[in-house]
């Protein structure tokens, strides 16, 4: 193995790795302030990829420009979900109904882009995708390192949200315990409402970097959910720290094992290094032990 | 005598699936009927872990393919004539995949539900990577089994009753495990794990049973689809839609009850397979089926199965339990009807 595989293997992993990260980093947040597991955020992040597809050829709008359109627009999407399904699941089981719930919202989006899109391959275009420049020996495709920045502005944007705002202080009172924020005054379900439509609204950067990187259909969210489960999953859920980490991790394993031993192993890998952080960490990386509630 | 009658409508039930074949002859309607059976023994087979214990778990067709892997590499490797006797080998495939089933348990049911979720999901992608990356597993074109030349007009039939008979041991086996005391201990485990454990309930061993024992009849069902269909992929036996479909159906019916995965699996696998072989459009069956299942979700969240039950008898289960508790308090002939009658 030489050092330029490695060297090689890093790059992708923090550039794409973050894209991961910043995709993942609605789910966390979802379910560490509501408790909900949101199994429709993959396919958020093929529909986020559809909605520039459109754009750019119905319009000739270029996919950064657009992300001014599709950003808002994942937003309200997320913020209607959240209102007419998910606000409405009450009682204990509320996660295992949200899996249900959110499983059937996936559906119709999938079947909805199906039948508008057909479920042949698409990719998006612009002059900058196919270019790239070279340190050294590295490539650095353009797409992938402004996928990269655009990444880390909004996870930066996000943690700074929640760190330094009183909304986000308010987030993190109700991730820390729902019952105690309402009673000292926080409108939890707004909090919960805006926490979706965020989580939705992190997609659309994360659809079109995916969208311009990725050949894609309406089934592509199959395995984008499985990753960005598996990736909040061993950060830690609730962690967005934890979910950069272990997004780099992913596709970090996954290059390496691919230079070293053959690419067709890459994802198994990757998920057999999820299962034995898991025997060693049941609650992840960054996670907090789960303490009883109620 | 008075537990036929006690039974009478599962009798008729189970008389009314083994005479269908008889009665409707036509190959395009018994084979939705095979896959039905398939999807019934294994959606009560998953009810029985996880309808029980409040486990969701997502990674069922890995004992699915494991069934139909282990059927058609012994049937290969042993050189099984092509006639009934492949039938032999599917109870093998349920034993191989309560084997693999053990190890899995183990590593995955040390956490909490919400993450035991996501390790299935993450132990399936294992094995359908391995079954496509492995040769022996013949790789993305899979494996062609021995190829039976029953006459075609009644060669549904043999894996019909295949079928039925899985169900028929399943549904018996779930009833009992929900009398017994182990079925107790599961479902302590649904409603309050810390409180079960503090009880005193080994919950780990009894959750890794159950998970354990659920793999039996969907290795089941895997080996005869295998030998049913002739020639499995990688992709088909280890299919992420198995993994949700069987969940699905399980919550359509009504969760945790004894009918509702088979009244779930009978609808929505009939309903799929005649859907999928009139209109070849997967995007309209999506939209068809994430609506209904919105629908039940939302305004019968506990299942048909239940739901219809507390109309017709208009009673919850908390009365039911509440009047359950006073018959057998309460031996005078003239039970009261409502626990309100009683406190009055």
């Amino acid at each position: 193995m030489n050092a330029t595989a490695l060297l090689s293997a890093a790059k992708d992993g923090i550039l794409t790795g973050a894209v991961y990260a910043l995709m993942a980093s609605g789910l966390t947040l979802i379910f560490g302030v509501m408790d909900i597991i949101n199994l429709a955020q993959g396919t958020f992040v093929v529909l986020a990829a559809y909605l520039s597809y459109a754009l750019q050829v119905h319009w000739h709008i270029d996919l950064f420009v657009g992300l001014l359109i599709t950003t808002p627009a994942m937003f309200i999407i997320g913020v209607v979900i959240e209102r007419v399904f998910i606000a409405r699941l009450k009682g204990p089981d509320r996660t295992g109904m949200s899996i249900l719930v959110t499983y059937a919202v996936w559906l119709l989006i999938e079947g909805t882009l199906d039948l508008v899109f057909s479920s042949n391959d698409v990719q998006l275009q612009g002059w900058y995708v196919p270019k790239s420049f070279t340190i050294g020996a590295i490539h650095f495709g353009y797409i992938y390192v402004a996928g990269f920045l655009l990444a880390a502005l909004l996870l930066g944007a996000l943690y700074f949200m929640l760190y330094r705002t009183r909304f986000g202080v308010s987030v993190r009172a109700s991730l820390a315990d729902q019952t105690s924020a309402a009673l000292v005054g926080i409108d939890v379900k707004r909090v919960s409402t805006i926490t979706f439509g965020l989580g939705a609204a992190v997609t659309a950067a994360g659809g079109m970097i995916y969208g311009a990187t990725n050949a894609f259909n309406a089934s592509s969210s199959y395995d984008l959910i499985s990753r960005l489960l598996t990736i909040i999953v061993l950060g830690g859920m609730g962690s967005l720290g934890g979910a950069l980490l272990a997004g780099i991790v992913m596709v970090f394993i996954g290059d390496m094992v691919g230079v070293i031993w053959s690419p067709i192993w890459s994802t198994t890998a990757y998920f057999v290094v999820l299962v034995l952080v898991l025997l060693w960490r049941p609650q992840g990386l960054f996670g907090k032990v789960q303490a009883r509630v109620a | 005598m008075k537990l036929l009658s006690k039974n009478l409508g599962w009798v008729v039930f189970f008389a009314a699936l083994a005479l269908f074949p008889l009665v409707v002859t036509n190959p395009f309607y018994t084979s939705i009927g095979v896959y039905a059976l398939l999807f019934m023994a294994s959606a009560t087979s998953w009810n029985m872990f996880s309808g029980y214990s409040g486990y969701i778990a997502l990674g069922s067709a890995v004992f699915f393919g494991v069934g139909a892997y282990t059927e058609a590499l012994l049937a290969l490797h042993w050189h099984v004539p092509a006639n009934g006797n492949l039938f032999w080998l599917v109870p093998l495939g349920g034993i191989i995949a309560t084997a693999f089933a053990v190890p899995i348990g183990w590593i995955s049911l040390r956490v909490r539900r919400h993450t035991f979720v996501v390790i299935t999901i993450a132990v399936f992608f294992i094995f359908q990577l391995s079954a496509i990356n492995f040769s022996f597993t013949g790789g993305s074109s899979g494996l062609a089994l021995p190829y039976i030349t029953w006459s075609a007009a009644d060669f549904n039939n043999p894996f019909y009753y295949a079928g039925l008979i899985l169900v028929v041991f399943i549904t018996l086996v779930s009833a009992f495990v929900r009398r017994s005391r182990f079925g107790l201990q599961l479902l302590a485990i649904r409603d309050d794990e810390d409180r079960a454990m503090g009880l005193g309930v080994q919950v780990t061993a009894i959750k890794i049973t159950g998970f354990t024992m659920s793999a039996f009849a969907i290795g089941c069902a895997g080996a005869i689809y295998a030998l049913f269909q002739g020639q499995i992929y990688p992709q088909f036996v280890f299919d992420p839609t198995f993994d949700v479909s069987v969940a699905l159906m399980v919550f359509l019916g009504g969760i945790g009850t004894l009918a509702g995965p088979l009244l779930g699996a009978l609808v929505l696998e009939s309903a799929q397979q005649y859907l999928t072989a009139t209109y070849s459009n997967n995007s309209l069956y999506l939209l068809l089926f994430g609506g209904l299942f919105l629908i039940v979700i939302m305004f019968m969240p506990q299942g048909v199965v239940p739901f219809v039950r507390d109309k017709l008898t208009k009673r919850t289960d908390l009365e039911r339990a509440a009047v359950a508790a006073n018959d057998v308090s309460s031996p005078s002939p003239v039970a009261p009807s409502t626990p309100t009658e009683v406190t009055a």
